[in-house]
């Protein structure tokens, strides 16, 4: 076993020229896959980020026939202990109303929050572009497409009508844009207070609402928040759940990115396996006298196997640095106007192990077809044929 | 003396729909501690016959007996392991790993069934490369020696695993006739020295005249015999 892999070694070091190509190959094809992963890997977590990532992404709402939580700070007690992944908790109340000004009325949605966790997944302090967040009761904020329709300015009252007929004064103390246009055009924010004295919920909300530190795991952390709660009349979601259609253009998206892995793998494992097999044909005179000296033919297939080990090994770790290499120049290169990435690229640890292990084993796989033409050969073809 | 290879009935033919018979009902011993030599003409079947006692080619029929042991119905594995203890080979074409240097040559046999090698090794070693009168090229890949050189590398190699049995292939014919003179002392020396048993196949007269023991081989038979 040490002679075979002695013996590898010495193979790889004497034909220098084709163990360099071929570990160049394994190299750029290891680079190809680790540039196209991460690379895809970087969009979808942008897109993803960019879609849920200022949303909340559990989401409990009331099963009962008013949709009204009563007893929020247990469910906002027990949320939060459903998990350590779970973050960001914010009661809410949500209504329709509408907005009247001069020429008629605006449909929208007012949304009272604890304002302080409510910032913590919404951003809205930062998206805050005129104004303050309302800090008393009777103050509200709106979006810049509301601001602009209803030529509303900071400091004005505004009339709110519910669907009941109630007509609540309304002092805007801040206009905001969170970037997202639904959201700018239909919300008033307020506090939690105005929200329930509007809609005369007493002390009671509509959702819970939360964000978690893995958002691809929302669902299973759903269905832990939801084995926690004690009230099982509780409904609770999650943003899979409700992004079906985008999980699937991304899950289509991966796989099309495995796909495109996978063939540079194989072209990989075909070269190594052909160049090795050659390599057999090559050293047949050395594999011959080996076994006839008395090297068994276990032995003798394992010098191939090693010889693929040690490509895939130094052909895996040149391919992840070459294609780390690729990525930092991508980003360093392909930027926005503003220097930004085009495409934030996302390195992951694991991901790079695995595809070293990867390129190893395809190595190593690649490597037993020469391994078996080299416990198959026959000492005396090579001693009689010179 | 005790016979260190023993033939019995040897017979081997190649071709599947025509047969072509070499080897004809071939009874054969040799003691052990001798030094033989066959000889014959080109094509009569002596590399065939060594190769066989080699356990490198199986016989159509008949058997061969190492040691007293019967070989015929012994796994590749056990051949493998019998040829590295028992038998050394030198061929013709010297067959050095090109890869490696003389000495690593040399230690290759002994390296095959042991992890690494012992002091008392490496001091063999350096005997056998002065033995054969290497020391200068010992550290030499097999491509910077001469043709003698690497011969009587293969000499060493051929002893390292002291085996009671040597098969050398025409172990001179791609020398001159002073490196020949060399292999040839060389080989007489060790088997005074340790007891060897060499059976070497040569075309060359002078060489064959000097062992104790000369088989012909004629047309797949045992022509002449002589002992001196
Ligand atoms: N694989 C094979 N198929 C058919 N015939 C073979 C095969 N191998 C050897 N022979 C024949 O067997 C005969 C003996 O060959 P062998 O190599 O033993 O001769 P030799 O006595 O060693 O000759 P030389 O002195 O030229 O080395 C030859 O006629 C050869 O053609
Ligand atoms: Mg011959």
């Amino acid at each position: 076993m040490r002679l075979a892999f002695k013996i590898a070694l010495r193979f790889l070091l004497s034909g220098k020229n084709q163990t360099i190509l071929i570990a160049l190959g394994i190299a750029v094809g290891v680079a190809v896959q680790v540039f196209i992963g991460s690379l895809i890997q970087g969009l979808q977590l942008s897109l993803v980020e960019k879609t849920i990532g200022n949303s909340s992404q559990i989401t409990i709402t009331s099963g009962s026939g008013d949709k009204i939580i009563r007893s929020w700070e247990r469910v906002v007690y027990e949320a939060g202990i459903s998990s350590k992944a779970i973050r960001n908790i914010s009661p809410s109340v949500d209504a329709s109303a509408f907005l009247e000004y001069e020429d008629g009325s605006e449909p929208i949605l007012v949304r009272g929050f604890r304002l302080a966790d409510a910032d913590d997944i919404y951003g809205i302090s930062g998206g805050l572009y005129d104004g303050k967040l309302p800090q008393r009761k009777d103050e509200a904020i709106i979006g810049r497409d509301l601001a602009e329709k209803l030529e509303v300015e900071i400091n004005e009252r505004v009339n709110l009508v519910t669907p009941l007929g109630g007509v609540v004064k309304l002092m805007v103390t801040g206009l905001y844009d969170l970037g997202v246009s639904a959201v700018n055009k239909s919300w008033l924010i307020t506090n939690l207070e105005t929200a329930q004295d509007i809609f005369g919920l007493d002390d009671g909300i509509t959702s819970v609402e939360m964000q978690v530190d893995e958002v691809f795991n929302a669902d299973n952390l759903a269905r832990q928040v939801n084995n926690t709660l004690s009230d099982s009349r509780l409904i609770v979601d999650n943003w899979k759940d409700q992004n079906k259609q985008l999980l699937s253009g991304l899950s289509g998206q991966s796989l099309s990115s495995y796909m495109i892995q996978v063939f540079v793998l194989v072209a990989v494992l075909l070269g190594i396996s052909s160049v090795l097999a050659i390599s057999v044909v090559q050293r047949s005179k050395q594999l011959g006298i080996l076994k006839a000296m008395g090297i068994k033919d276990r032995d003798a297939s394992l010098i191939f196997v090693f010889q693929g080990l040690l490509l895939g090994v130094i052909g895996g770790v040149l391919g992840i640095l070459l294609g780390i290499g690729l990525l930092l120049m991508f980003t360093a290169f392909a930027v926005n106007p503003d220097g930004s990435p085009v495409v934030p690229v996302f390195i992951s640890y694991p991901f790079l192990v695995v595809s070293g292990l990867f390129a190893i084993s395809a190595a190593v796989f690649a490597s037993l077809i020469p391994a078996r033409l080299s416990s198959r050969l026959n000492p005396i073809e090579v001693i009689k044929n010179g | 003396m005790d016979n260190i290879i023993e033939l019995h009935g040897i017979n081997k033919a190649y071709g599947e729909k025509i047969k072509t018979q070499v080897l004809h009902d071939i009874n054969l011993s040799f003691e052990a501690g001798s030094f033989n030599s066959i000889i014959g003409a080109s094509g009569s079947g002596k590399s065939t016959l060594l190769n066989i006692i080699g356990t490198l080619d199986k016989p159509t029929s008949g058997q061969l007996y190492i040691n007293k042991r019967r070989t015929e119905n012994m796994t590749k594995d056990e051949l493998a392991e019998l040829r590295n203890r028992t038998i050394g080979f030198i061929f013709q074409f010297h067959y050095l790993l090109p890869e490696f240097t003389a000495k690593e040559n040399i230690l290759m046999p002994y390296l095959i069934n042991h992890f690494k090698p012992s002091k008392e090794v490496l001091s063999w070693t350096d005997q056998l490369i002065e033995l054969v009168g290497i020391e200068k090229v010992a550290h030499n890949r097999a491509t910077d020696m001469s043709g003698g050189q690497q011969q009587r590398a293969a000499i060493a190699r051929a002893l390292i695993n002291k085996p009671p049995l040597v098969l050398a292939d025409e172990p001179t014919g791609n020398l001159d006739s002073e490196s020949s003179e060399n292999v040839y002392n060389t080989m007489r020396k060790v088997n005074e020295e340790y007891g060897t048993t060499f059976i070497i196949i040569t075309h060359d007269q002078r060489i064959a005249e000097k062992t104790d023991r000369i088989v012909e081989i004629k047309d797949g038979r045992i022509g002449l015999d002589i002992r001196r």
